[in-house]
């Protein structure tokens, strides 16, 4: 009976419900998504609420939400309008935590971009050129095992102070990975692709440029993705070690004068950002390589 | 008498030559392809079938042996040698109809004229409807057949096909053969079909050559002259099909005892 309900609903609804039924599918999905994300979050806090309620989190170290968030005004006061190091914070608007947040994402981006485009020039090259590949995999295989954190004191003697050594940070952070993720990435397209291109007349040019490079981009954008957020970790330590201005270099402040509040509030801004940025990635992933799922497999 | 589109002289093709274990796959084959014949290549596994496709299409150097195509000594892969695999092989970033037109994108041809093309050949093999979209949507019959007007689109003299419905089910596979001779019948190129099923290899061919197990040589040549479309129900068919059986029963067993002996 509901079925035929359904679809004599349907057929009334004449020529256009192809069109509104995926438009009403798709908000279904995000009202879906956005539930559990509230529910999600809200627990926790509730659950973070209940133990300050109870009296179990000390207010001063471990400030609930409202408390917080509540305190907003306090805290919009440490976040400097100026690109500045050790900037003692004379903003005080949303404007200057957007600034501020907006310094910090600058430096993960920069890093991310030069660390895709040059692990991936040098992948395609010494996979190309046998001599290059003799010369520089033993000593990329070598320094990609080291953290980040170890390059640190490298970054501060190269660079000094200032955006560049925080940009070094996240591109050694993600160069090494994604220069062998490259090379898998390239012994993994299958020869079938390869001798298929040839048989049909390829040069060599044109295999590279028009079937290896669009059957690795896929999964390298996904190890992109995956090291997104090891690259906002590294970002926000070369900061904190008072390398630039920034969310990290906050964060200490904030450690280094028993601000709680201004810890979690700057950790949320800091989640947020994170956030945003992998959204943004999974969006340009869909638009632009769209041929893959979400996970890097073929569709 | 006109030259064979394909000429084979003594092809020998030894791997890891330089090793202590080389391996002799091809011993001293010579065969011609007639130009528009249908050959088929017909042996037990690992004999060797799939390394004789590569080297007619330039994708890899015999050890030693000639190859002429129309009397010219062979030199790399070529748009006129078309190669169609196993698994169809088609590029998952572009859709069907950009698929069966990337050879001629490759030569420079403009957009429109290469759609016309590919849709000309997709109309042929019957994917006309789906040729926007990804290789992905389609079952894997419908994407050898996508592979099949692909390799056509740069009307290749002779085509290559290496097991090409091997993956297929049954019932696919009877509905291909019937593309394959349409569009053989259509394109006057000449195949050279590899295969392990005798049932496929008298469906379709002018000449069957059986292979020897490793080191593949050329056991015989079977010049079928059943009328097409063939009946497997015909008794010269199970004749031929009996034949076939025990020549090939022959070699499986040379190579599985080969295989015990090598490990003992
Ligand atoms: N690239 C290679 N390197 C070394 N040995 C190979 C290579 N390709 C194929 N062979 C060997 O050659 C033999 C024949 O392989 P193949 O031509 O694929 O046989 P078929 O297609 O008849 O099943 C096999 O024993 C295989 O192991
Ligand atoms: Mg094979």
């Amino acid at each position: 009976m509901i079925g035929v309900a359904k679809t004599t609903r349907s057929a009334q609804a004449g020529l256009a419900p192809a069109r509104s039924m995926m438009i009403r599918a798709k908000l279904g999905r995000v009202l879906g998504t956005l539930f559990w994300w509230v529910l999600s979050v809200g627990l926790f806090a509730g659950f973070w609420e209940f133990a300050w309620w109870m009296g179990w989190a000390d207010p001063l170290l471990m400030p609930p939400p409202h408390l917080f968030l509540g305190s907003w005004s306090d805290q919009l006061k440490f976040f400097d309008l100026r690109n500045t190091i050790g900037g003692s914070g004379d903003g005080g608007s949303w404007l200057a935590v957007l600034k501020v947040a907006g310094w910090t994402s600058f430096r993960v981006l920069a890093g991310l971009l030069a660390g895709f485009v040059l692990s991936l020039t040098v992948g395609i090259l010494i996979r190309y050129y046998r001599l290059f590949g003799n010369l520089t995999l033993p000593l990329v295989s070598l320094l990609a095992p080291i953290s980040p954190v170890a390059w640190l004191p490298v970054a501060v003697f190269l660079f000094g102070i200032g955006d560049k050594p925080a940009i070094f940070m996240v591109f050694v952070s993600v160069f090494f990975i994604m220069t062998i993720a490259t090379l898998a990435q390239i012994d993994d397209v299958p020869k079938s692709f390869v001798h298929a291109a040839r048989t049909l007349g390829a040069s060599r040019r044109q295999i590279f440029l028009r079937v290896i490079l669009p059957a690795i981009l896929p999964g390298l954008f996904v190890t992109l993705r995956v090291n997104l957020f090891a690259a906002w970790m590294v970002v926000l330590i070369a900061e904190a070690a008072g390398v630039g201005s920034g969310l990290g270099q906050i964060v200490m402040m904030a450690r280094n004068t028993f601000n709680a509040s201004l810890v979690f509030f700057t950790m949320s801004v800091i989640g947020v950002c994170g956030l945003l940025f992998d959204w943004t990635l999974r969006r340009i992933q869909e638009q632009v390589l769209w041929w893959i799922d979400d996970n890097g497999t073929r569709k | 008498m006109t030259l064979p589109a394909i000429e084979c002289r003594n092809l020998n093709k030894i791997w890891n030559a330089q090793s202590h274990a080389p391996l002799q796959t091809l011993k001293d084959v010579s065969f011609c392809v007639g130009r528009g014949e249908l050959n088929v290549l017909l042996g037990p596994s690992g004999c060797g079938k799939s390394t004789l496709l590569y080297l007619i299409a330039g994708l890899d150097e015999p050890s030693s042996g000639q190859l002429l195509c129309d009397g010219e000594p062979l030199q790399g892969p070529s748009p006129e040698r078309g190669m169609i695999f196993q698994e169809a092989a088609l590029y998952p970033w572009l859709n069907i109809l950009d698929n069966v037109g990337f050879g001629l994108s490759l030569q420079g041809i403009g957009k429109a004229a290469r759609n016309a093309k590919a849709m000309e050949l997709l109309e042929a093999v019957g994917l006309q409807p789906f040729w926007d979209k990804k290789p992905s949507e389609l079952s894997g019959g419908m994407r050898q057949r996508a592979a099949m007007a692909r390799a056509l689109c740069m009307n290749p003299k002779v085509l290559m096909m290496d097991e090409p419905f091997a993956a297929l089910d049954i019932q696919t596979r009877s509905k291909m053969q019937d593309y394959l001779i349409a569009l053989w019948q259509r394109s006057q190129a000449s195949i050279l079909l590899v295969t392990h099923s005798i049932e496929e290899a008298i469906g379709l061919a002018d000449n069957i050559l059986v292979f020897t197990s490793r080191p593949g040589r050329i056991k015989t040549q079977i010049k079928v002259e059943l009328p097409r479309p063939r009946n497997p129900r015909d008794p010269a068919f199970h004749q031929l099909q009996d034949h076939l059986a025990d020549l090939m029963a022959d070699e499986v067993n040379r190579a599985f005892a080969e295989q015990e002996s090598a490990h003992f």
